[in-house]
């Protein structure tokens, strides 16, 4: 007696809503940057150049690719290549998990020169430094755990669509993946030039 | 209808699962909202203990049965239970499960599975809560509002206290998420936006609230536990972080909460009170738009929990005014229901008894609301009893009231029995009136001075105290009778049909308990407004 519920509007709407819950715990943030900016100009600048620009810049153009190639991922499965979805699949996990080790490299050069939340360098840096760290580290920290939860998703997304649970016909669940995937890579755009460039 | 050992039992019956499995793993809307609606009830009554032990404590001053410590964590407790397990899902995770499909014409939401997660998030926040009073440290002390410094420095269990809040935060935002998609995807044909039931335009502001504001709660909270677990001080100001920041971010979304809070509530009282008045609801478009306008503005007032802690005087004129903005599509409510009652041929049945005093309760809270959103008035009655006073007039005479309503409204139809009327209204005397004495004392000493969140008071204030704890007596006996009554209707009252008390919208029409998927093979098909009251009847029970 039970009826097929499928309603792929729907799924996606909701997937929207949720990007938006997404934006604002972001949001959050971004406020407590924008006043600490206003707070500590200059320390937030002095800050700013301590990291290091071409960990960022490769971050991004590798973010940037990997949407790309997840957006060429629902493209072939709209057209029934399944092969083709699942390479560019497996490219973004790729590209998502050189993401995070590059953050790793990036994140231990910083610990090692006694950069992190709580520690005694800092504290000595005096409070404008301070609050740039903490909030240098839970941003990309908040968003390095969006780059891993995107990741896991798409390798689900990757296996349903093996298991043709995902095909040509039936492919929202791939589709919200990539909206969740091109979220955590918009976060990013924001983030690289407010942390990296333009202080 | 007899009463036979082979009984109709609808959704109760039909189960893909037999046993407590076909409980836990059920997507069906229905019995995730009985789920929620036994676990919220259990949340209720351990916060009315926690509670009663509060006022028992201020019967006198000085430590009468618990200390200073214990004293602290018991309103903490008490708060974090009632707002975050009881008050904010009590009606749009319990009844808004059970009606909201069915309302709309519906067979479930639009994602089940999802709707079943945000149960267990809401579980698993319980859990949390609970291992946050009996493990670490000790009980958290903070209040339930978490303010910095206080709660990045104190000892107690503040870390699991606050995931807690976090989980219970995401179950809220699934539960959100699903009901705006629901009623934009899943409307019966012919179920336009005009014909949608009040309940359903107030769940649909609530949920908006629910996905646009609590996200903003969570970043808040992971801060705080980032800051006691690594020294991340955002909000420290030896660290360049700044602990006004945190109020701010922790009224944009406790503000709206009081509004996902309240507004269902009003839904409630928008489909009894038509109902019990046998006429259409008056003006149902500026029903429907004061709720969004209500959650519309109530998003923009959140500084008005902050005249004291230094903002400039500018910003509280600001936040002042729209504070005050708030109170008109509030009043627009007001009016439209007291102008439904005009002429109606109304019916004291319990449930529009129990309406009936949320509008003289809520108009108090609501007022008393005006007295502490104006500057002037505020620096006075500011962290006082008052306050207290004022949002459990609001809370607890609002939407705990519309919680009893809707409870004595729909419990018949998903139990498909009825409960005695007597006692319910016996219930109902009780609660009112040691509700009014509670309240009204604690507010009158308030205005007196006597500071919130204080176990101990000045001898001058014992009077009014020991009248608010004598209330809150009489208010407790109110409760216990309410739920025994309930209770023993739900096991043995007498059986009833689609539509005990006339009621118009969909929910009436189908059997009482509602079978799986709502609706027999074909859907409904909505061919008028949701107050048309011409030719129903209520059916004998």
């Amino acid at each position: 007696m039970t009826i097929e519920h499928r309603d792929d509007t729907g799924a996606r709407f909701g997937m929207w809503l949720f990007l938006y819950t997404e934006v604002i715990l972001f949001s959050g943030l971004f406020i407590l940057y924008a006043i600490s900016l206003s707070k500590f100009p200059e320390q937030f600048s002095a800050a700013s150049h301590k990291l290091n620009i071409y960990f960022g810049t490769v971050n991004t153009l590798v973010l940037l690719t990997s949407s790309l190639t997840f957006a060429l991922a629902v493209s072939a499965i709209q057209m029934g290549r399944k092969k083709q979805c699942l390479r560019f699949c497996w490219a973004t996990i790729g590209l998502a998990v050189v993401f995070l080790i590059n953050k790793y490299f990036e994140w231990s050069a910083e610990i090692a020169h006694g950069i992190y939340p709580g520690s005694e360098t800092l504290a000595e840096m005096g409070p404008g430094i301070t609050s740039f760290f903490n909030l240098y580290y839970l941003t990309t920290g908040l968003h390095g755990l969006h780059v891993l939860i995107g990741a896991t998703l798409i390798a689900v997304v990757a296996v349903l669509t093996v298991k043709d649970r995902v095909t040509s016909d039936r492919y929202t669940l791939l589709e919200n993946s990539a909206l969740y995937w091109h979220l955590v890579d918009l976060v990013w755009i924001f983030v690289f030039p407010l942390y990296y460039l333009i202080l | 209808m007899s009463e036979t050992t082979s009984r109709y039992g609808g959704f109760f019956q039909e189960s893909p699962r037999p046993g407590i499995l076909g409980w836990l793993l059920s997507t069906d809307h229905k019995r995730i909202g009985i789920m929620y609606l036994c676990c919220i009830t259990t949340m209720f009554i351990v916060g009315v203990c926690l509670g009663l032990a509060l006022r028992l404590e201020l019967f006198a001053p000085g430590p009468t049965i618990m200390g200073a410590q214990t004293y602290n964590a018991t309103f903490t407790v008490h708060g974090v239970i009632m707002i975050f397990l009881f008050i904010i899902p009590s009606i749009p995770a319990a009844f808004g499960n059970l009606l909201l499909p069915i309302m709309i014409g519906a067979r479930d939401v639009s994602f089940p599975k999802l709707n079943l997660l945000s149960w267990y998030c809401y579980i698993a926040g319980a859990i949390l809560a609970v291992f946050a009073i009996f493990s670490g440290g000790g009980a958290p002390d903070t209040g339930w509002t978490f303010y910095v410094p206080f709660s990045t420095q104190t000892t107690t269990n503040v870390n699991l206290a606050v995931m807690a809040a976090f989980m219970l935060g995401f179950s809220s935002i699934l539960t959100g998420i699903n009901f705006v998609t629901t009623i934009h995807r899943l409307r019966a044909k012919g179920m336009g936006w005009g014909r949608l039931p009040l309940f359903v335009w107030t769940l649909y502001s609530t949920a908006w609230i629910q996905v646009l504001a609590t996200p903003m709660l969570a970043i808040t909270l992971v801060l705080v536990l980032m800051e006691r677990v690594l020294g991340a001080g955002l909000f420290d100001a030896a660290k360049g972080g700044d602990p006004i920041l945190f109020q701010h971010l922790f009224w944009i979304y406790s503000h709206p909460a009081v509004y996902i809070m309240i507004l269902p509530g009003m839904g409630v009282i928008s489909e009894v009170i038509p109902t019990f008045a046998r006429k259409p609801l008056f003006g149902y478009w500026a029903m429907a738009l004061s709720s969004l306008a209500i959650a519309f503005a109530g998003s923009l007032v959140w500084a008005h929990h902050m005249y004291a802690s230094g903002m400039s005087d500018f910003s509280i004129m600001i936040f002042s005014l729209l504070t005050f903005i708030v109170a008109i599509p509030s009043a627009i409510k007001i009016f439209n229901w007291v102008s439904t009652l005009y002429k109606g041929s109304i019916q004291l049945a319990p449930p529009m008894l129990f309406a009936l005093s949320f509008l003289f309760l809520f108009a108090i809270g609501g007022l008393g609301g005006l007295a502490l959103g104006a500057a002037a008035s505020n620096i006075h009655l500011h962290d006082t009893t008052f306050v207290v006073g004022h949002f459990h007039y609001t809370m607890f005479g609002g939407t705990g009231f519309a919680f009893f309503a809707a409870l004595h409204y729909w419990l018949p139809k998903f139990t498909g029995r009825m409960y005695k009327h007597k006692p319910a209204v016996i219930a109902w005397a009780l609660m009112f009136v040691g509700f009014n004495v509670t309240y009204m004392a604690m507010q009158a000493v308030g205005i007196q001075g006597m500071p919130r969140r204080y176990y101990d008071y000045v001898p001058e204030f014992t009077t009014l105290n020991q009248v608010a704890t004598v209330g809150s007596w009489v208010l407790a006996l109110g409760l216990i009778i309410m739920f025994v009554n309930l209770w023993q209707g739900i096991r043995h009252g007498r059986p009833v049909g689609n539509n005990p008390w006339g009621g118009t919208t969909l929910e009436w029409q189908v059997p009482s308990p509602p079978p799986l998927e709502n609706f027999g093979a074909e859907d409904p098909v909505v061919t008028k407004g949701p107050y048309d009251f011409k030719g129903v009847v209520a059916d004998d029970y």
